[in-house]
């Protein structure tokens, strides 16, 4: 065969093989020299990253193919199912080269500032072996040409989590998280899997291009009924399909497992769950959302029933979830809920058919979701260690309980914001990076790519709002999520880094990059006379530590505000160059909605209030040390245990769900069924054929010995009795004889005559 | 035919390991080493063979109707019976499953000190016993190796099991006993009726014999076809295990040594669901999927079937959560994936009697099938219009690939079962071997204390767990997609099922390796007897693994052969 390994056509196997290669050369190989497999696989995710620039290049702009109709792909024979052959293989279109600009940098950002994060744990190869494993899987789910190859990378994905968030598996709450997470996900996937396998009945296919960018298909499997559950083939598939995206990107009803994700190695593996590997989830659905879609024209506001599911689940997720977020102290925690109202986000954009929308929020979510949770890593990283420098200074140390397993209210003590406060003078650079990510996420106006691509979502429900009720309440619930976005992102930052430190910890946490240069900055403006800053050495370590923590934040920042500008509305600036890009992966190339300024504003006011509300409670007067959480006041105390507590969905799983199916299996299945009934029926034949089996030996013994053994006897007592008769004297014998022959003789006469 | 036993390559493969078993009986006692390679070296010779039939159905399939490397030889005439062996892709697939398998428990046997030579021919026995099985195509010749297989694995477990071993061993004879029984007498029955015991012959004419009605030896031909597809169903529906006759399986996996549990997970499993592709769904056709009625309910066997097939789902999965003895979950895992294969054999059945009943024009049958009411009382014609508007002949068409779907399923899954089941029943044995117990509650906090064999418990682990990209994914994915469309309730039922198989692999998992460092076994294995793994156990391991990575990532390298077995069965 000849093949050209850098056309565009086969590239995508390298992508994923490289990262792959490098988890085999790891685990096999090199796993007892850390740095040996750091290189292994930094080696393999930037291999991976430039080839994706490549062939990001290769799409663009090499290319006289109109791409969307024409995709770049190869593919292999990969299952025999009687005449037919499953063919599996990669695809590159529009969206796939979309999202090869995000995946490679965002993991290869992860995998340098892991090498800071990680310094001196003992299994940093296991850690950078699951990295890389779980990049390739990330690549192949994006890079798959059939739903099957896409499970393959979701599901692999799916133990790299889990592995990674049990990383610190001495820990009984980090491997209780792991678990959880895995089952969590599972529940969702396993309907998934069905899915898939009943769309590739009704298809008999499972490639991109031949179910979603072929109109009769689709037309087929809306026309078509479904096998159970009413409703066409479609609605099931597209509800199933769902339910994997509702338990991949932690949506409600199974949204549970996201928050304990971050048990896992501080921002490492956190940020891999929230900013990459749940929007997989979120990627499937856009993937598929000419299936979705199919059968509803939401161009005219017809809404189909997953459409309504996607819309309901995402509203409610992302309002949810952000009210949650404004009751955590724990800094991961709240970006962990964040996350998942942002999820929310594109599911309900979805869900009204803002496709474009949906993607574009997803790659810069992705941007600054990853930054934030890096940055937190880096806070958390100092709190650690500021701990132990307190401790040097002179202060005491804090015992601190840990709870035995999973607790939903317990917050670590280094994540803790009610614990930090002033980190912006340890930590500069990531204070401000972590502004900016902040910002983003809260849609500051105009500057920020969170703005751009939530403005879009936000301006495509306002469009359809006076025509049906649906799209307004997406508007209504994504509008207030938005404010409390607002809100909470500020409350965070404030706390984190400004005013003065509330703990020794705080105070002491170990000095990031750039903190000399600060300090002389600070130190030097008139209104910081009451607040000198001291200087103060940092170890050459922490120092490589920070670079190499920080460097990532600061490329991310950059994203983070400029990744938007792709995407602003045509009418504003003339042209919009994403839309015309992804519109070619849909059949039907979807109408720009007309601009208008009503919902920019409606945008524009409620960031600018979230934040200002924000800056007015925890940044004009900071939160002293011993002093309670405004907002823990204002809401009072049974608020805010419920928002502590998750609302106690997680205690209802457990109690209603999980439990009763254990008592079930040890008591019913094990005891009453298997051992007790089946055993027993077993036991009972098997005892009355031994009961039989006594029976006859008993007849045998009496009976049938009893006849034979009586034969014998009489005979011996008869021949006995007849050995009498040998006495040995010759004169008996001799009369005897005489009888006997007197005997026969009369006989013979009798005869004769 | 011949006169003499032919020496073909089946029956060579077939017979070395016997002859093989009868040499290193006689060895003595204290001549271990050469027992064990003695031993080894057979079994690696037949798998070269096992290798090269797999390669040789691989580059030339069988055509419908013949069967690679058949032989014939005159045998016991007098009963028409002969020796007649010839192999598909079915079969070899499972050739190729017991060659590989039996080397590798060998070598994981080398543990045991006792009894070394008898133990080691017991082996080459089984593997006779296995052999002959997937080879026989004669009926007698099947009985005959089916019985055999039992008597080694019955003695290996009294022998060298665990404490309970009695009990465990004669519980699994008897239970297999019981089944066999019926199995004889069918098969006498069927033997008598139609004058001959070779299979093809049977597969042949019995679905025909007195197809329109009759009697046999005075009872109506629809009863005893019934009693004799129950005979056989028993027969295998133990041996697979499925619910409820699983429960022998626990006991005799826990106290068999390591190697034993390896093999009776590993290949005596399969052949119960072989036995049903073989001979209980073909000899049948009719009898699987005509119509029958318990009061107002009707139902036919295949239903039956499926919904047993759901129960080891689903019932095997909780079962093996509950336990808390690492072998017993293990042995529980066995009933869940056993599970899936016996629903693509209800699918493969339903099948099977559908396009029988097409090609034999068996309208009231079809009419049964699709639903259709008041059949009996319609002329020929209108039937036929009847059912072909209410099941078109495209549907049926369409619901056959679905059924080859499910059969491909089913059949990778048996041999990919056979992969993770050895593989985790190595390592559970590896551990008690070593720690001498299996209780699950006493360990945990292990991966710091044996890091390889931890790593290498997680893969194996996540293979039987079903990850895709690892064997039992593509099985379990084609099963779940070819059934979905005849059985939806079904399936989703078994979604639950595969659900909890996560929840009792992760248990394992967390229970022996995480958790705080465990002071308690890292005493022991500074001070006793290490714990991490040995390298001849790596070495039986290593290729389980590499051949569920290499199943997984590219299945073709098998499914090839077993699609052809499947268009054989099903038609292309």
């Amino acid at each position: 065969m000849d093949v050209n390994w850098f056309s565009a056509d086969y590239l995508p196997w390298l992508i994923i093989a490289f990262p792959l290669l490098s988890f085999l050369l790891i685990v096999l190989v090199t796993n007892r020299h850390v740095v040996l497999s750091q290189t292994v696989a930094l080696v393999g995710i930037g291999i991976a990253w430039l080839l994706s620039m490549l062939l990001f290049a290769k799409t663009v702009w090499l290319t006289d193919k109109e791409l969307g109709h024409e995709v770049f792909g190869s593919q292999l024979d990969w299952l025999k199912l009687g005449p037919q052959t499953f063919r599996l293989g990669v695809l590159v279109d529009p969206l796939t080269a979309y999202m090869l600009l995000m995946v490679p940098l965002a993991c290869l950002l992860i995998f340098i500032y892991s090498l800071g994060y990680m310094r001196g744990d003992p299994h940093n190869s296991r850690f950078f072996a699951y990295l890389s494993l779980f990049a390739g899987a990330m690549l192949t789910l994006v890079l798959a040409d059939n739903l099957l190859l896409l499970f393959i990378g979701w599901e692999v994905m799916g133990f790299c989590s889990y592995s990674l968030i049990g990383f610190w598996f001495h820990k009984k709450s980090a491997m209780q998280a792991g678990v959880k997470a895995f089952m969590t996900t599972r529940v969702a996937d396993v309907l998934m899997l069905v899915g898939i396998g009943y769309l590739f009945l009704e298809a008999r296919t499972l490639n991109f291009r031949d179910i979603l960018y072929n109109e009769e298909m689709l037309k087929m499997l809306v026309e078509k009924d479904a096998v159970i559950f009413g409703g066409s083939v479609a609605a099931l598939v597209s509800v199933l399909l769902i339910i994997g995206t509702i338990g991949k990107s932690s949506q409600f009803p199974l949204h549970t497992w996201l928050p304990d994700a971050m048990e896992g190695p501080t921002p490492v593996s956190a940020m891999i769950h929230a900013a990459t590997m749940v929007s997989a989830g979120v990627y499937l659905i856009v993937r598929v959302f000419p299936l979705l879609s199919a059968g509803a024209d939401f161009h005219h506001f017809d809404y189909n029933t997953p459409m309504y599911l996607m819309g309901i689940v995402g509203s409610v997720t992302a309002l949810g979830a952000a009210v949650l977020a404004v009751g955590q102290n724990d800094i991961k925690r709240i970006l962990a809920y964040s996350t998942i109202s942002q999820l929310g986000y594109m599911v309900a954009a979805l869900g009204i058919g803002a496709w474009v929308a949906a993607a574009f929020h997803l790659v810069n979510h992705a941007f600054f979701k990853a930054l934030l949770f890096m940055a937190s890593g880096s806070v958390i990283h100092a709190m650690e260690h500021g701990e132990h420098h307190a401790h040097e200074h002179g202060h005491p140390h804090e015992h601190h309980e840990e709870p035995d397993g999973l607790v939903m209210d317990y917050c670590a003590p280094p994540n803790d914001v009610q614990r930090m406060g002033g980190l912006i003078h340890r930590l500069p650079v990531t204070a401000i990076t972590m502004a900016i990510g902040g910002l983003s996420l809260a849609g500051f106006p105009l500057v920020t790519a969170g703005f751009w691509s939530k403005d879009e979502i936000i301006a495509e429900a306002w469009h359809g709002m006076s025509e049906s009720p649906f799209p307004l309440f997406v508007l209504l619930m994504l509008i207030t999520a938005a404010a409390l976005t607002a809100f909470y992102t500020a409350r965070m930052w404030f706390l984190t880094f400004w005013g003065r430190p509330r703990t020794p910890a705080a105070q002491y946490a170990t000095p990031g990059s750039l903190r000399k240069q600060w300090v002389v900055w600070w130190n030097r403006r008139s209104w910081s006379k009451d607040y000198k800053l001291m200087q103060e050495p940092v170890s050459p370590r922490d120092r490589l530590s920070f670079g190499q923590m920080e460097f990532p934040l600061v490329v991310l920042a950059f994203l983070a505000i400029t990744a938007g500008f792709i995407g602003m509305p045509a009418d504003l600036v003339g042209k919009n160059p994403l839309h015309g890009f992804l519109a070619g992966t849909l059949l039907e190339y979807p109408p720009a909605i007309d601009f208008n300024f009503a919902p920019m504003l409606l945008s524009m006011v409620i960031a600018l209030g979230g934040l200002g509300l924000g800056w007015w409670v925890y940044g004009r007067r900071p939160v002293q040390a011993g002093q309670p959480d405004p907002t823990q006041v204002a809401l009072g105390p049974g608020i805010w245990a419920t928002l502590q507590n998750r609302f106690y969905i997680d205690i209802l799983y457990r109690r209603y769900l999980l439990q009763p199916v254990e008592r079930f299996a040890e008591r019913v299945v094990i005891q009453a069924i298997d051992r007790e009934t089946i055993d027993g029926v077993l036991e009972t034949i098997a005892e009355t054929f031994t009961w039989l089996g006594e029976a006859f030996k008993r007849f045998n013994t009496v009976v049938i010995d009893g006849t034979v053994d009586g034969i014998c006897a009489a005979i011996g007592n008869f021949a006995a009795w007849f050995r009498q008769v040998q006495t040995g004297r010759v004169q008996q014998y001799l009369l005897l004889v005489t009888l006997a022959l007197l005997a026969i003789s009369t006989l013979f006469l009798i005869q004769v005559r | 035919m011949s006169a003499v036993l032919p020496v073909d390559l089946l029956t060579t493969m077939t017979l070395l390991p016997l002859i093989g078993a009868a040499v290193v009986f006689i060895m003595p006692r204290d001549r271990v080493r050469l027992a064990r390679w003695t031993a080894l070296i057979i079994s690696l010779v037949v798998m070269v063979m096992a290798i090269g039939v797999f390669y040789d159905v691989q580059s030339n399939p069988p055509a419908a109707g013949e069967w690679a490397f058949e032989a014939q030889a005159e045998w016991f005439p007098q009963i028409n019976v002969s020796w007649h062996v010839g192999v598909d892709g079915l079969s070899a697939t499972m050739i190729l499953l017991t060659g590989l398998l039996v080397p590798l428990a060998i070598l994981i046997s080398f543990e045991v000190q006792d009894r070394v030579p008898a133990h080691m021919a017991l082996f080459l026995f089984l593997e006779t016993g296995l052999l002959g099985v997937f080879v026989a195509l004669d009926m007698v010749i099947f009985f005959l190796f089916w019985e055999l297989g039992l008597v080694p694995m019955y003695f290996l477990i009294y022998l060298w099991g665990g404490e309970n071993r009695r009990y465990a061993a004669n519980k699994f004879f008897l239970y297999t006993m019981a089944g066999s029984l019926g199995l004889l007498l069918a098969t006498q029955l069927i033997g008598l009726t139609i004058g001959s015991f070779d299979i093809p012959v049977m597969l042949e004419e019995w679905p025909k014999h007195l197809m329109r009605g009759g009697e046999i030896l005075g009872v109506d031909v629809s009863i005893v076809k019934y009693y004799a597809l129950l005979g056989f169903s028993l027969a295998f529906l133990i041996k697979i295990p499925a619910w409820p006759f699983h429960t022998w399986l626990p006991d005799a996996h826990t106290e068999a040594p390591t190697a034993g549990s390896m093999l009776l997970a590993g290949v005596l499993l399969k052949l119960g669901a072989y036995g049903f592709l073989r001979l209980a769904i073909p000899l049948f056709p009719k009898e699987w999927i005509i119509e029958r009625r318990l009061f107002s309910l009707s139902y036919n066997l295949v239903d039956i079937l499926g919904f047993l097939a759901v129960a080891g789902v689903v019932l095997g999965a909780l079962g093996a959560w509950g336990q808390t003895d690492f072998k017993r979950l293990v042995a529980y895992s066995s009933v869940n994936h056993m599970g899936f294969v016996v629903l693509g054999l209800a699918v493969a059945a339903l099948m099977y009697g559908t396009v029988w009943a097409e090609d034999n024009n068996q309208y009231s049958l079809l009419a049964g099938v699709a639903g259709v009411e008041g059949y009996e009382k319609m002329g020929v014609n209108q039937l036929v219009d009847t059912v072909d508007q209410a099941y078109p002949p495209e549907m049926r068409q369409s619901d056959r690939q679905d059924a080859r779907v499910a059969l491909n399923g089913a059949i990778l899954q048996m041999f990919s079962h056979g992969l993770s089941s050895a593989g985790m029943f190595l390592l559970a044995g590896a551990l008690y071997h070593k720690a001498h117990t299996r209780d699950l509650r006493r360990f945990g906090g292990l991966w710091d204390i044996v890091p390889m064999y931890g790593a290498l418990l997680i893969f194996v682990g996540m293979a039987s767990l079903g990850l895709p990209g690892l064997s039992g994914f593509v099985g379990e994915f084609l099963v779940i997609s070819g059934s979905f469309k005849a059985y939806p309730v079904y399936v989703l039922l078994s979604m639950f099922g595969l659900l909890v198989t996560g929840i009792y692999i992760l248990k394992a998992i967390q229970k022996l390796l995480h958790g705080p460092y465990n002071e308690e076994w890292a005493e022991y294995h500074r001070t006793h007897h290490s714990l991490e793994i040995e390298k001849r156990e790596v070495v039986a391991l290593a290729p389980l693994m590499v051949l569920m990575l290499i199943t997984g990532l590219y299945p073709n390298w098998v499914l090839g052969v077993i699609n052809d077995s499947v268009i054989r069965f099903l038609g292309g």
